[in-house]
């Protein structure tokens, strides 16, 4: 039996970059702000200072920072035809855990979507006609525009402090930067990082062919910036451990080097690590949610009643949670009705290796978002008419990790092991280069997340069952788009080269990104998204969802930068609109 | 003072009307002496930053096998250094010191598989799905060695794979990699996949966890290993980085001789 607090204005389900942005704002506002953990906090003098950071075995082999499985998992089949079971160890994505979320462990490379992502179905359909999309395809407009996001983007990206070029001010295009980015209303907050070898080469390529490479926008930063909260994070120093791992130099923008410092000292915000939210509850209504159950680490029940609930953990969890607490109309894929679970989606990456004799990469001096791309082939960029698919994805020479357990790569055909293996590997690591894309990943009737029937987690709860595999569409695009990228790395002089685009069946085992996406998507029509433009439950007026959980299908880029924004236009909703009226902000 | 920064109210709980703020103490209690603790902890007022509160690896001490037998740590070492031959420059993954990086592995919490989801049913699935064995992966290493010896000793006129010529130990596992040789009551592909894993992870890893001997393997490739600022060098562009590599817990020839 849970005890009950006493109640306060808002609790907040996950203290990663939504939790933290939503606290900070309300806060400002006044409001008593209680964010709940199910991590522990994390921080970089205790967790990854620079003495021990650079431990590829621990935080990458091992997922260090990461959820266990056997805290909470998922299960997964391909299609609804087979049985799920549990995912026992992570493969393909790293569900985050503790203080700061997947912003402690992301890459930090930091794109915002464009105009046309945002009116997807309605840009598509007039260019191409409605029957040029597969009847299965769920995609949807999001209900909010670009424009309207711009000044969210702007806040995110300056509260990170991001390092880049713009391509558009204003909607004056501007040389050195992407062309085919929306408009900026301002250059970013530092210069781009500087470039190794192989982005250097990548662009000297794309150029030749008439490309327009640009510096990728990078969360870890080229100088030392103070951003408007009064918090300074310092310049990269280009080490090569971001992804999976915590940054032991202040210089990857993460919520402990933007925001918490600034945020632990409001007197009206507190924050309780280890505990687990059990559910969401409701009123006798089903209308109006009371607060939440939570467990601590003693085992100890806790009910917390508040008037405002904001659902911010990540993407997959926030589905989890809203199934668990019977918060609107499950999914179901046969008649295509309910809207939790729906229109779950991924990204589809893909990459060429290349191999050279005469140029030495030195792989590991790296940064998780520096690297030269090219945005010709993302989005509707150019016209897909004659390719007989949808969507698309940037290119780049993105140098992240010279790590040796994951980028000691060998030539098709070289042994796995034995003398050639390694005589392989020692030839190799210092002269191939890993050029990628990054491609979009659209949504379908039968790609969805429900409660699975069969396994539970350690409180008996059941898990969440994700049924998923890519369709003829993305895997078309990304041979579209990788050999395009493949005719840019030809151009830099490799003995030998290997395409390598997505290919078969979505597999669990293999890391792909953490970029899962939808299930609780938001749109104008509440018979087909589960929150409208403002990240406000249809059903639940004082529940809001913050995440790629509200991405109706996933754009070529990564997702931080529009998940950044989206917390912010959803705290300037709940600050500007909902406090004053509390109650639906947009009539069903 | 931590206690303070974390708000604890210190006052002891009463039976009846017991606050929030005591009731939260009761859960807390314990965690305020580490940021780190596995314990919920109430952030409130200031950052949690306890002195001392960092979580450095343990290195490995050499010494006697502490999960392998006798028998089993001689065929791990026959077979990490097939899979990773020695050759002119650079030693083979026994002197590299795979086999006592598998050993502390499996002693330790990857051995016993802490932390994944081990509640059944156990179904296999398709390979998409992912490995189902309800086995840990010290339990597959016991398995999969006795199965190896036993097939050994029967194909091999009474030898053990350590015994075998080099030839030999290559062709079985080349055999096992291919699935054309099965283990009796051991998946042969799975443990083979399962040895190979561990094998580079013990060669590649820092040398704090056992393998990597000197960080062999990183002088082998080129990698400098834990250094932290690469500032000086990004924009010199298909140059040899100069310095030599250094481990978590810095190089041999930075430890203090004594006397």
């Amino acid at each position: 039996m849970a005890r009950k607090l006493p109640a306060t204005d808002v609790v907040i389900v996950g203290l990663g970059w939504t939790g933290a942005i939503l606290a900070h704002e309300l806060t400002a506002s006044g409001l008593n702000v209680v964010a709940i953990e199910r991590g522990p906090w994390r921080d970089t003098a205790s967790d990854f200072p620079p003495a021990y950071a650079q431990d590829e075995l621990r935080y990458h082999i091992r997922h260090d920072l990461f959820l266990r499985p056997a805290q909470v998992t998922m299960t997964f089949r391909n299609n609804v035809s087979q049985t799920a079971l549990p995912i026992r160890s992570w493969g393909s994505f790293m569900p985050p855990n503790g203080v700061g979320g997947g912003g402690v462990h992301w890459n930090a490379e930091t794109w915002r979507f464009q105009p046309s992502d945002f009116q997807l179905k309605t840009h598509l359909t007039q260019r191409y006609g409605e029957k040029f999309l597969p009847a299965d395809m769920t995609i949807q407009d999001w209900g909010v525009s670009y424009d309207e996001l711009e000044p969210c983007y702007d806040k995110f990206e300056y509260l990170c402090g991001t390092s880049g070029k713009a391509g558009n001010l204003k909607g004056q295009i501007q040389a050195g930067g992407n062309p085919f980015e929306g408009f900026r209303s301002r250059e970013y907050p530092t210069p781009p990082q500087k470039q190794p070898y192989g982005p250097t080469l990548f662009a000297q390529a794309a150029t030749e062919m008439g490309y327009k490479p640009f510096p990728q926008p990078s969360g870890n930063l080229s100088q030392a910036y103070t951003n408007p909260l009064g918090v300074t994070l310092g310049p990269c120093t280009y080490c090569g451990f971001c992804e999976w791992f915590g940054c032991g130099n202040y210089s990857k923008a993460s919520p402990q080097t933007t925001i918490l410092p600034v945020l632990v000292r409001r007197p009206n915000f507190e924050a309780r690590t280890q505990c687990e939210v059990l559910k969401i509850n409701l009123d006798k209504s089903g209308k109006r949610a009371t607060g939440v159950t939570y467990i601590d680490s003693s085992g100890n029940e806790w009910e917390q009643p508040a008037d405002l609930v904001l659902l911010c953990a990540f993407q997959l969890f926030n589905v989890h949670l809203l199934l668990l607490s019977g918060i609107g109309k499950p999914y179901d894929p046969g008649s295509g009705a309910g809207v939790i679970g729906r229109n779950y989606s991924y990204q589809v990456t893909s990459s060429v290796d290349a191999y050279f004799d005469d140029k030495i990469f030195n792989p590991f001096i790296a940064s998780g978002a520096i690297g030269m791309c090219i945005d010709e082939f993302n989005g509707d960029n150019f016209d897909h008419g004659p390719h007989g698919f949808v969507g698309g994805g940037y290119l780049g020479a993105v140098q992240t990790n010279g790590r040796p357990l994951q980028s000691t790569r060998v030539p098709k055909g070289t042994p796995r092991w034995g003398l050639e293996w390694k005589q392989a590997v020692a030839k190799n690591y210092l002269r191939s280069y890993q050029a990628v894309t990054h491609g979009s990943c659209y949504s379908y009737r039968d790609a969805y997340c429900d409660l699975d029937p069969t396994y539970t987690d350690r409180f008996g709860r059941k898990l969440m069952r994700i049924t998923f595999d890519f369709h003829e569409n993305e895997l078309k695009m990304s041979q579209y788009i990788t050999d395009r990228l493949a005719e840019v790395v030809q151009k830099m002089g490799p003995r030998h080269f290997e395409k390598k685009p997505r290919a078969g069946h979505y597999d669990i085992t293999v890391y792909q990104t953490t970029h899962t996406c939808g299930g609780a998507i938001m749109g104008t029509d509440p018979k087909s998204s589960a929150l409208n433009r403002y990240l406000q439950s249809w059903d639940v007026p004082n529940l809001f969802v913050m995440g790629a959980t509200a991405f109706p299908q996933n754009a070529g880029y990564n997702p931080t930068d529009t998940v950044g924004a989206l917390a912010y236009w959803g705290a300037d909703a709940i600050v500007n609109q909902y406090l004053k009226s509390p109650g639906p902000l947009v009539q069903a | 003072m931590v206690a303070e920064e974390i708000r604890l109210a210190a006052k002891s709980p009463s039976a009846a009307g017991v606050s929030r703020r005591e009731l939260l103490l009761t859960t807390a209690i314990t965690l305020i002496f580490s940021a780190t603790s596995a314990w919920a902890l109430d952030v409130k007022g200031s950052l949690p930053w306890p002195p001392n509160a960092g979580t450095p690896p343990t290195p490995v001490q050499p010494g006697p096998w502490v999960y392998f037998t006798a028998e089993e740590a001689t065929a791990i070492e026959a077979l990490v250094d097939r899979l990773i031959p020695p050759d002119p420059q650079t030693p083979g993954g026994k002197d590299a010191g795979c086999a006592v990086f598998i050993d502390r592995q499996l002693a330790g919490a990857y051995g016993k598989a802490e932390g994944l989801y081990m509640r059944g049913p156990f179904v296999d699935g398709t390979p998409q799905q992912g490995d189902q064995s309800p086995l840990t992966p010290a339990a597959r290493y016991r398995q999969g060695l006795a199965a190896l010896d036993k097939y050994c000793r029967a194909t091999y006129a009474g030898k053990s794979f350590a015994e075998l010529a080099d030839n030999d130990k290559d062709k079985l596992l080349s055999g096992l990699e291919k699935g054309d040789v099965g283990l009796e009551g051991a998946n042969a592909r799975g443990f083979f996949e399962l040895l190979l894993q561990n094998t580079q992870e013990g060669f590649f890893a820092d040398p704090v966890y056992g393998g990597n001997r000197n960080m062999l393997a990183w002088k082998m490739i080129g990698y400098p290993g834990a250094r932290y600022d690469y500032r000086d060098w990004v924009e010199r562009h298909n140059e040899h980085y100069p310095l030599p590599p250094v481990s978590i817990g810095g190089r041999p020839d930075w430890v203090r001789k004594a006397g």
